[in-house]
């Protein structure tokens, strides 16, 4: 296990990249914590599966330096970082038996032949197929191929770190859940630096204990799932995690007050921004009012997806979403909407601006 | 459930049945009705019942020519699967260079047999070719109308010019279906070469290389024309194969009635040797399941 820096790293997959556009991923410093599950989140296209193979050694970066506990391995080949990667879709060897796939990285490695029927043993137990060892792996479903692959990376004891590679998209719904638990538990039990690419938020927020969003080669958050549901730091970050995203609307702001459709509306700080200027409320902290106070809106729709209601609605133009309570009911002649003050943001060129009591 | 009957169904049948016929039933019965008859010509025809194939089973004139065949298909399938494997690991992936090659590759898989055949009659002549030439002058001697072993290895290296490309653009098939996962998950398990080509690139190869040797060894069974070009079978009969000898038999002696019964038990080798790899393949197929 280790601690694995991200030292100005940054990639192009073109020889010669000019300007910040060539750059698949742009240039990025980041710490990942020894020990701690990590999920990379971000849209298809986004730069994750590229920082992923630069971590693996699969690709080698065109700037920067990578770390693990310290040593450079910038341009060490994969096997010399000791890491192990499951795939997306799942990779074993089909001629092989169970046990065979699991004890490969071992036999490669030389280990000595007790040692690998214990450590086989251990890990099929830990993955739920001590009674399939014997079976060869081709036939076998999906799930428990991407077992076996999960298996094959944690064979290794002393592996530096664990990464996946959207490795749930094969599997079926119902396993996807089980096989997430079981990475979870054996990330406590463990105890690997695991790094997870998924462009799933309910998989990146159950997963990882911190969730590294990346947006168009760049990583745009970094934080606990709370954090980022509370304080997106990009517009991509609120637009990308919640169920519906969070509503964006043009402003003008002056102080602790924004105009948004010719309504000022009370922010609940002060804020000294310039530039092209928006306001980020979450659908949860958006109510309806009837008495005419708040932003003038319609009410299009309304969809009840079981635990709550999803009101669509459309103001200056935009449409919006807010959320109610299952119980709640919504008011035929609602036709304005009010904020939480404490589920407020606010973005300059799509960065968020902290309130000014906050950055002082 | 009712099924609609319509006899008129038949129809549709007809010309597949026709065409079947035409091509493949009516010639192969007139082989059979030559292979139990006896004639003296003047379309005059006894029945012999089955004398042609007792006695072409003892001939060792047919036998002679059946285990210069299967030697024969051998060497070339020893040499041609595991060169056309190596040539399909070491062509490039992708870009120019991968088409470049793919089209080399192609070019003798293009040429017509008997072309093919007098490239290398003329090829390997001492007094103008560029092989015999070659290897006259600089001490080898190589006559391969004259020295059974020069004939031999005339015929092998042709074919494998001619035909390893096929075997190796379907091994290259092969491999490009083989995601780039397995490779970069070889590497993290820190697999050899050599595993990863016994563990990864052959098992995903084992169908295309199931083709590649059953169309090689079919191919190879039944060569006629490029080895007829160059040597005409000889020095004496050394490269007189099945299917040489046989026309030796039916057009040069005139005896349809040992031909045809040769040609008969010649189908069925081929039959019972293309079932076995059938029932093979489907066997590994099934394997794969799921």
């Amino acid at each position: 296990m280790a601690k694995i820096t991200l030292d100005n790293l940054a990639h192009s997959y073109l020889p010669n990249p000019s300007g910040e556009a060539d750059y698949a991923l742009k240039e990025l410093n980041h710490d990942w914590a020894d020990g701690e599950a990590y999920a990379l989140l971000g849209s298809s296209g986004c730069g994750k599966s590229t920082l992923l193979n630069i971590i693996s050694g699969l690709l080698h970066p065109s700037q920067g330096r990578i770390l693990f506990d310290g040593n450079d391995v910038t341009h060490a080949p994969t096997a010399a970082r000791n890491i192990a990667q499951v795939f997306q879709f799942p990779v074993v060897y089909d001629t092989m038996t169970v046990r065979d796939n699991l004890a490969f990285p071992l036999r490669n490695r030389g280990a000595n032949p007790t040692y690998i029927a214990q450590r086989v043993n251990q890990i099929a137990a830990m993955i739920g197929m001590e009674d399939r060892l014997g079976q060869k792996a081709r036939g076998l479903t999906a799930d428990a191929k991407q077992k076996i692959s999960l298996g094959r990376g944690m064979v290794r004891e002393d592996v530096n770190a664990l990464l996946f590679d959207e490795p749930l998209t094969v599997i079926d719904p119902h396993m996807k859940w089980e096989l997430r638990t079981q990475l979870k538990a054996l990330h406590h039990e463990f105890g690997h630096t695991m790094i997870y690419v998924t462009h799933d938020q309910t998989e990146a927020l159950t997963f990882a204990d911190k969730v590294v969003v990346m947006y168009d080669g760049r990583v745009v958050q970094i934080g606990t799932p709370q954090e980022l549901f509370e304080r997106p730091a990009h517009t991509f970050v609120g637009y990308f995690i919640g169920s519906p995203g969070m509503n964006l609307f043009d402003a003008t702001i002056d102080g602790a007050t924004a105009t948004i459709a010719n309504t000022s509306v009370d922010l609940g700080a002060g804020y000294a921004a310039a530039g092209q200027l928006q306001v980020g409320v979450r659908p949860e902290f958006i109510q309806l009012s009837t008495d005419g106070s708040g932003i003038p809106a319609q009410i299009k729709r309304v969809e009840d997806v079981g635990r709550h209601k999803i009101v669509r609605l459309e103001v200056n133009g935009q449409n919006i979403a807010a959320i109610a309570n299952e119980g709640a009911s919504i008011p035929a002649d609602a036709n304005h909407i009010t904020f939480d003050p404490k589920g407020i943001n606010v973005y300059a060129n799509d960065w968020r601006v902290a309130p000014a009591a906050e950055a002082a | 459930m009712n099924k609609t009957v319509n006899q008129k169904a038949w129809f549709l049948v007809l010309p597949v049945l026709v065409l079947v016929a035409f091509s493949a039933v009516i010639p192969l019965m007139t082989v059979v009705n030559y292979s139990v008859q006896d004639t003296f010509g003047n379309n005059q025809f006894f029945w012999a019942g089955l004398e042609w194939f007792r006695e072409m089973l003892a001939s060792e004139r047919m036998w002679n020519a059946l285990s210069r065949q299967l030697a024969f298909s051998v060497i070339i399938l020893a040499i041609e699967i595991p060169l056309g494997i190596y040539i399909a690991l070491n062509m490039p992936k992708k870009g120019f260079w991968a088409s470049f090659c793919l089209v080399l590759m192609s070019l003798p898989l293009l040429i017509p047999w008997n072309v093919v055949g007098t490239i290398w009659q003329i090829f390997g002549r001492v007094d103008i070719g560029l092989l015999g030439y070659t290897l006259d002058k600089i001490g080898v001697s190589y006559n391969y109308t004259q020295d059974f072993f020069a004939a031999w290895a005339t015929l092998i290296v042709m074919d494998v010019w001619h035909w390893t490309s096929l075997v190796a653009l379907l091994a290259y098939a092969g491999l490009q279906s083989i995601p780039d996962a397995y490779y970069q998950a070889a590497k993290i398990d820190q697999a050899s070469r050599w595993n990863v080509f016994r563990f990864i690139e052959l098992p995903k190869m084992a169908g295309v290389l199931m083709i590649a040797i059953l169309l090689r060894f079919m191919d190879s069974f039944m060569i006629y024309t490029e080895p007829f070009v160059v040597t005409g079978g000889g020095p004496g009969n050394a490269t007189t194969f099945l299917s040489i000898d046989l026309v030796k038999m039916a057009m040069g002696q005139f005896d349809l009635g040992p031909a045809a019964a040769f040609s008969i038990m010649y189908f069925l080798v081929i039959l019972l040797i293309s079932w076995v790899f059938y029932t093979v393949m489907t066997n590994l197929d099934k394997r794969d399941g799921v």
